[in-house]
C-alpha cells in the first residue's frame, strides 16, 4: 500500500491509464487545431473531437450536436446559467437554486444577482434532499430557470431530477443540473429527463482537469448567450481553440464510464459500505445526508466532540477532506452541512471519504483502523467528549467564546 | 496546512494533557472557546502554597494550531508564579510555534485560557494577595 491512501475521488481522479494513451497522440504528431479545415493535421484532430463528443453524448443519451466543449464544469454553470439568463431576459428574472449547490453555481448566482436577477437559494431537508413542494412552491411567473445538483459533491446525496425537471417543464422554465458528480454514478438518460443545460466534468470520472462540457437541449431548443467570444466555435456558444488531447481524454473517459459503470458501482459501494461498517462501531459517530439516496462511492461523517482538521492532521496516511472551518480561511462550518441542519460541532468534526477505481479492500481497513486509534487519542484530549462522558449537556452550557 | 516542525511535535506528543479535580482548592479552571468556532480549550493550573504554578493539564477540542498553542502553554505555565503567567502574550505562542496568520487566534484562545484558569484560581482564594514576595523562579 502506498501512503498516503488516496480517498478523496470526489475532489478529483487519477487520469486513467487508457485515458492518458488516448490523449498523447495528440500532443505529440497529431497536434492539428481542429478548425484548421484545409489540411490533414486539422481534420485529424476534428476526428478525435467529433469521436469524443459522441461518447460524451452516449453517456447522457443525447444527441452530439447537443454537447458543447468547454474548460470544466465551472465554466460550463456560468455558460448555463450566465447564458440563459441574459438569452431570456425579457421572459423574467427569477432564478430558483439550492443552498448545497456547489461555488461555482452559487457564486454565479450572486453575479447574477449583482447584475438584476432575482435569486431564490431553497432550503434542503435534513438528509439533504430537496423539498418537491417547497420547490414548486418557489417558482413564479416571472421565474426563468432553475439550477440543481444531481449529486451533492459533499455528502453525495442525489436529488429528484425527473421530478424536478418536470415540475419545471410544466410551467415553461429551464432546468439545468450541474452532474459534474454524477457521471459515472448514477444512469443519467437525457431522452427521458426534462432537463433542459446539464454541467459535465472530466476530472470527477477519471478524466484530466481542465475540460468539461455543457448539454443544450435541441427539442425544445434552448438559447444561451455566449460567454467567450472570438472565432465562434462550437455553434457560436463558445468560442476558442478545442484541445484535441482534452477532449480526447473527456470522450475516453466517459466511454469507459458507460462501459464499466455498472460492475464498478457495485464493487465501490461494497468498500465504500464496509468503511461505514467499520467506523459506526465507534460510539458518537454520524452519518451525513441520506443512507440511501446516495452514491456508492461516498462517506460523509461526522466524529463527535473531535475538530475536524485536527483529525485530519491525525490521519495524514489518508487523503481525505474536512467539512471544518479550519481547513478554509474563515471560521465558518461547511455550508453544506449546516444547511443540512447539522450542529457547528458536527459540522466541524465531519470528514468526507470518498472512494474510487483505484481503492482496495485492504486500503478501507487500513483507514477504518487508523480512524479508530485517533479518534480516540483526540477524545482523550478533548473537553468536549469529557464532559459528554460526564453526562454534561453541551447545548446548556454558556461558552466563553471571543 | 504547511505546520513547522515545534507545532506539529506539540501536535502529535502534546505535553500534559488530562485534567485536575476542579474542585481541589489548589487548582484553577480555565474553559474557553465555543464548539461553534470549533475551538475549545481547557487549562487548569495547580498552584502552591507560595503562588507558584507548580504543574498545569489541558484538554483542546481544535485544530491542530489550538492543540499545540493549549499543549505548549501548559510547559510555559509551569513554575511561573500567577503574575508571570498574566504575562504570557499570543504573540509569543505564535512566535514560538511559527503559527501561520489564519491560525493566530489559536494563540488568542490559548492566552484567554491561562488568565481563565489564573480568575478562576482568584476566585476560588477569594480576595487573597496574588503573589507574596516569592523570588522569581521564572521557567524557560
Amino acid at each position: 500500500m502506498k501512503l498516503p491512501i488516496y480517498l478523496d475521488y470526489s475532489a478529483t481522479t487519477p487520469v486513467d491509464p487508457r485515458v492518458l494513451d488516448k490523449m498523447l497522440p495528440y500532443l505529440r504528431e497529431s497536434f492539428g487545431n481542429p478548425a484548421s479545415r484545409s489540411h490533414a493535421f486539422g481534420w485529424e484532430a476534428e476526428r478525435a473531437v467529433e469521436a469524443a463528443r459522441e461518447e460524451v453524448a452516449a453517456l447522457v443519451n443525447a444527441d452530439p450536436r447537443e454537447i458543447i466543449w468547454t474548460s470544466g464544469a465551472t465554466e460550463s454553470i456560468n455558460l448555463a446559467l450566465k447564458g440563459a439568463a441574459h438569452f431570456y431576459r425579457d421572459r423574467g428574472r427569477h432564478l430558483v437554486t439550492v443552498r448545497t449547490e456547489h461555488k461555482a453555481t452559487l457564486d454565479t448566482m450572486r453575479e447574477l444577482e449583482r447584475e438584476g436577477c432575482t435569486v431564490t437559494y431553497l432550503d434542503v431537508n435534513a438528509d439533504g434532499l430537496l423539498d418537491l413542494a417547497a420547490f414548486e412552491g418557489s417558482l413564479r411567473p416571472d421565474t426563468i430557470l432553475a439550477s440543481v445538483m444531481y449529486v451533492n459533491n459533499e455528502i453525495g446525496v442525489i436529488q429528484d431530477i425527473a421530478a424536478i425537471g418536470a415540475l419545471c417543464r410544466a410551467r415553461g422554465i429551464l432546468l439545468h443540473v450541474d452532474s459534474a458528480q454524477a457521471t459515472g454514478k448514477v444512469v443519467i438518460d437525457l431522452a427521458a429527463l426534462p432537463v433542459d443545460l446539464m454541467s459535465f466534468s472530466a476530472h470527477k470520472t477519471y478524466g484530466p482537469k481542465g475540460v468539461g462540457a455543457l448539454y443544450v437541449r435541441r427539442k425544445p431548443r434552448v438559447r444561451l448567450e455566449a460567454q467567450m467570444h472570438g472565432g465562434g466555435h462550437e455553434r457560436g456558444l463558445r468560442s476558442g481553440t478545442l484541445p484535441t488531447h482534452q477532449i480526447a481524454g473527456m470522450g475516453e473517459a466517459f466511454r469507459i464510464a458507460r462501459l464499466e459503470m455498472g460492475a464498478e458501482n457495485e464493487r465501490i459501494r461494497a468498500l465504500r459500505d464496509r468503511l461505514w461498517a467499520g467506523l459506526s462501531r465507534m460510539e458518537e459517530v454520524y452519518l451525513n445526508g441520506h443512507a440511501e439516496r446516495r452514491v456508492a462511492h461516498n462517506l460523509n461523517a461526522s466524529f463527535n466532540f473531535v475538530e475536524g482538521e485536527s483529525l485530519i492532521m491525525a490521519v495524514k496516511d489518508i487523503a481525505v477532506s474536512s467539512g471544518s472551518a479550519c481547513t478554509s480561511a474563515s471560521l465558518e462550518p461547511s455550508y453544506v452541512l449546516r444547511a443540512l441542519g447539522r450542529s457547528d460541532e458536527l459540522a466541524h468534526s465531519s470528514i468526507r471519504f470518498t472512494v474510487g477505481r483505484f481503492t482496495t479492500a485492504e486500503e478501507v481497513d487500513f483507514a477504518v483502523r487508523l480512524l479508530t486509534e485517533k479518534v480516540a487519542k483526540l477524545r482523550s484530549m478533548s473537553p468536549l467528549w469529557e464532559m459528554h462522558q460526564e453526562g454534561v449537556d453541551l447545548n446548556s452550557v454558556q461558552w466563553a467564546a471571543h | 496546512m504547511a505546520y513547522s516542525e515545534k507545532l506539529v511535535d506539540h501536535y502529535e506528543n502534546p505535553r500534559n494533557v488530562g485534567s485536575f479535580d476542579r474542585n481541589d482548592e489548589a487548582v484553577g479552571t480555565g474553559m474557553v472557546g465555543a464548539p461553534a468556532c470549533g475551538d475549545v480549550m481547557k487549562l487548569q493550573i495547580r498552584v502552591n502554597a507560595s503562588g507558584v504554578i507548580e504543574d498545569a493539564r489541558f484538554k483542546t477540542y481544535g485544530c491542530g494550531s489550538a492543540i499545540a498553542s493549549s499543549s505548549l502553554v501548559t510547559e510555559w505555565v509551569k513554575g511561573k508564579t500567577l503574575d508571570q503567567a498574566m504575562q504570557i502574550r499570543n504573540t509569543q505562542i505564535a512566535s514560538e510555534l511559527a503559527l501561520p496568520p489564519v491560525k493566530i487566534h489559536c494563540s488568542i484562545l490559548a492566552e484567554d485560557a491561562i488568565k481563565a484558569a489564573i480568575e478562576d484560581y482568584r476566585n476560588k482564594r477569594g480576595a487573597e494577595p496574588a503573589a507574596a514576595a516569592t523570588p522569581d523562579r521564572a521557567a524557560a
